[in-house]
């Protein structure tokens, strides 16, 4: 499992979409920090373009790597080796090269021009959200044999978690807004990694006084650190269960 | 001979004015048989002058009922041990110069104060420090009096158990100049007080309001800087008040303002700066009120006027890196914006006259969302809400269409 993850690795980082990827959240990072210049509001813009480009980013290029590989997927199962170490070796690689893209693009300028809590969290988040949607991808590609039907999917569930739950959850919001949904909606954020990822960031942010006595409930989970650790936890549970799925269905799966 | 009479008559007429006017003085000094400032006080006349050399006196409930200079020579220091309270002047033309009061305890029956006036009249009060005294100076319906060059620090850890800095009930007239107020429950406390003067102090690190104002005309204050305060400062229910040149900032919490306007009309507010408070303004049932040359800099949002507010002049202000710039509750405007500078404003400007061709809407969407459905807030700065507001500040649909500013200036405005 380990030579064939090293392996991996050593495909990926030659790879020179991976390069780019890691220069472009370089070059965006710093600019933000020389545009803004000041270190909270360079903080939401990287914040904001971290969710939005890492999870496309990512669940995009893995579901293509999958695809891609298919054909010398099929050559290691001649071999004897469990199907599990395989996939399990292709998602280890996979969340090595990503995870050592954002903490040089990221994580590196990020602890140079601010170092702190806001940034730590920041890389963590940009982390963990790399690792969940690696996940995603492996499922659907697993899931999904036809490379069209795969990648629709893999766009939709990126177009899900960033665009269309928020509109839901707003949606929703609108309706029951006679309710006290402020527990519900604490709740609610559990089912998009994305909008927990902002959240926790945005605690560790000046901008958290703008939720006023609203977010109250809010601020007072995350910025404790039993908040903090459950919502560790939740992002750690949300990168394992798909990859935990698309393992389960890769070893049962007809290829 | 017949000429001499007058001449002596005049000369002891004037001689009795010149001992009149030279009054006598008095030393309070440790050591010598004069060493309280109690016996000091009760030996002087009328307009007499009491100087306390250096050392620690401690002396409560100092009666003053007579015209009285009382001057601390070296900064003497009263403590009152955290008991009662220290001066009370009962009477007007009386000056309090050149101390340093402190230690006084707190009490839940009576505001006890270091220097209490009651109904006095041209009371100065110049150039003492305070500290940890409960409430600082307390002027109770008293007239031309004058707090100056002060600097009253408080001990205060929460709201219950503190009072406030300068309290000003009832009044007419009042200078209340450079002082420096702090860790009290409110810097400048003023009710029922016209026709006044706060200038140069600086508020900060208060439980409650760096200024708080209710029920007092005809009052100005400039100059003055509100920092860090728990809630910030609220004018509440008063009329005709000028707001000049006051640096609001750091006023950042879940319920902070940098200024509170409740229920207040014809004011004047002009070349102010509000920097990195959570709200800048927030009006409500403010009506008439001339908001001109201010300075809305990194505040969370800029201003929140509210539906009941009327016939304001917003001009000539310039906002910059303002989370939200103005927001409101109401779909309807009756408030003018006029030649502001917006940094979110997105137009051009073809014919170089330095104002925009086309009109800022200067009120988010999400803003206005979150005002209706608190629990939205879980939404800030996610992709959906910035294309959202996008959309809406070309078409709007949500968001007032006529709180707009139909010239916008291209460029800050230059305020100095």
């Amino acid at each position: 499992m380990i030579n064939i993850t090293k392996f991996i690795i050593n495909d990926l980082i030659k790879n020179w979409i991976l390069l780019l990827y890691t220069a472009l959240l370089l070059l965006a990072t710093l600019g933000f920090f020389l545009l803004e210049g000041q270190g909270d509001k360079a903080i939401l813009g990287v914040l904001n373009l971290t969710l939005l480009l890492v999870p496309m980013i990512t669940v995009i290029f893995s579901t293509i790597y999958y695809y891609n590989m298919y054909e010398f997927l099929i050559l290691l199962m001649a071999q004897p080796l469990r199907r599990r170490s395989i996939l399990g070796s292709l998602f280890l690689g996979l969340v090595v090269s990503f995870g050592l893209a954002i903490l040089a693009g990221l994580g590196l300028p990020l602890w140079l021009l601010h170092p702190g809590g806001v940034s730590l969290v920041l890389i963590v988040v940009a982390l963990l959200l790399t690792f969940i949607f690696i996940g995603l991808a492996l499922f659907v590609a697993v899931w999904l044999k036809d490379k069209a039907r795969g990648m629709g999917m893999a766009l939709f569930l990126w177009v899900y978690f960033v665009l269309i739950f928020d509109g839901l959850v707003l949606l929703m919001m609108y309706n029951f807004s006679d309710y006290p949904i402020g527990k519900i909606v604490l709740f609610i954020t559990f089912l998009n990694p994305v909008d927990l990822g902002r959240i926790m960031v945005l605690m560790q942010t000046e901008a958290a006084a703008l939720m006023g006595y609203s977010g109250a409930v809010f601020r007072q989970f995350f910025s404790e650190w039993r908040g903090m650790l459950a919502s560790l936890l939740i992002m750690l549970a949300w990168s394992l269960c798909p990859a935990w799925l698309s393992l389960r269905m890769f070893r049962v799966k007809d290829l | 001979m017949r000429i001499f009479f007058p001449i002596l008559f005049t000369m002891a007429f004037v001689s009795a004015l010149i001992y009149e006017a030279e009054a006598a003085s008095f030393h309070v000094r440790k050591g010598t048989p004069l060493h309280t400032i109690k016996k000091a006080i009760a030996l002087a006349g009328d307009s007499d002058t009491v100087f306390v050399h250096e050392g620690t006196y401690l002396e409560t409930q100092l009666l003053i009922r007579k015209p009285l200079s009382l001057i601390g020579v070296n900064r003497p220091i009263i403590d009152a041990q955290h008991g009662d309270e220290i001066l009370i002047v009962e009477a007007g033309n009386v000056l309090i110069r050149g101390f340093r009061l402190q230690n006084i305890g707190v009490s839940h029956l009576k505001d006890r104060a270091a220097i209490r006036i009651v109904e006095s009249r041209e009371v100065i009060i110049d150039d003492n420090i305070l500290n940890n005294t409960f409430f600082g100076i307390y002027l109770q319906n008293s007239f031309q009096c004058t707090v100056r060059n002060n600097t009253v620090r408080g001990e205060a850890y929460d709201e219950m158990n503190a009072g406030n800095a300068i309290h000003i009930w009832k009044g007419r007239q009042m200078e209340v100049i450079n002082n420096h107020l702090s860790h009290h429950r409110d810097g400048i406390y003023f009710e029922f007080v016209d026709q006044s003067l706060i200038r140069g102090n600086t508020s900060q690190d208060n439980m409650r309001y760096g200024l708080h104002f209710m029920f007092s005309n005809y009052d100005t204050y400039q100059e003055n800087t509100f920092q860090r305060n728990g809630a910030g400062v609220a004018v509440m229910f008063s009329k005709h008040i000028k707001m000049v040149k006051n640096t609001f900032e750091e006023n950042w919490g879940g319920s902070s303002y940098g200024i509170l306007l409740k229920e207040i009309s014809d004011g004047f507010m002009s070349q102010n700066t509000f920097k990195s408070n959570t709200v800048g303004v927030y009006a409500e049932g403010a009506s008439r009120i001339k908001i001109e040359n201010n300075n809305f800099i990194d505040n969370g949002k800029a201003m929140d006027i509210k539906g009941n507010c009327i016939d304001n002049q917003i001009l000539s202000n310039n906002f910059i890196g303002n989370t939200f710039e103005v927001l409101t509750n109401s779909s309807s405007n009756l408030n003018h914006f006029e030649g502001n500078y917006w940094a979110q404003y997105s137009g051009y400007d073809l014919d170089k006259d330095g104002i925009g061709d086309f009109p800022h809407r200067p009120v988010n969407l999400f803003a206005l969302i979150t005002d209706k459905i608190p629990a939205a807030n879980m939404l800030l700065y996610s992709f959906l809400v910035n294309a959202l507001d996008m959309a809406e500040r070309m078409f709007p649909e949500i968001i007032p269409e006529n709180l707009s500013d139909e010239r916008p200036r291209i460029k800050p405005l230059n305020h100095d």
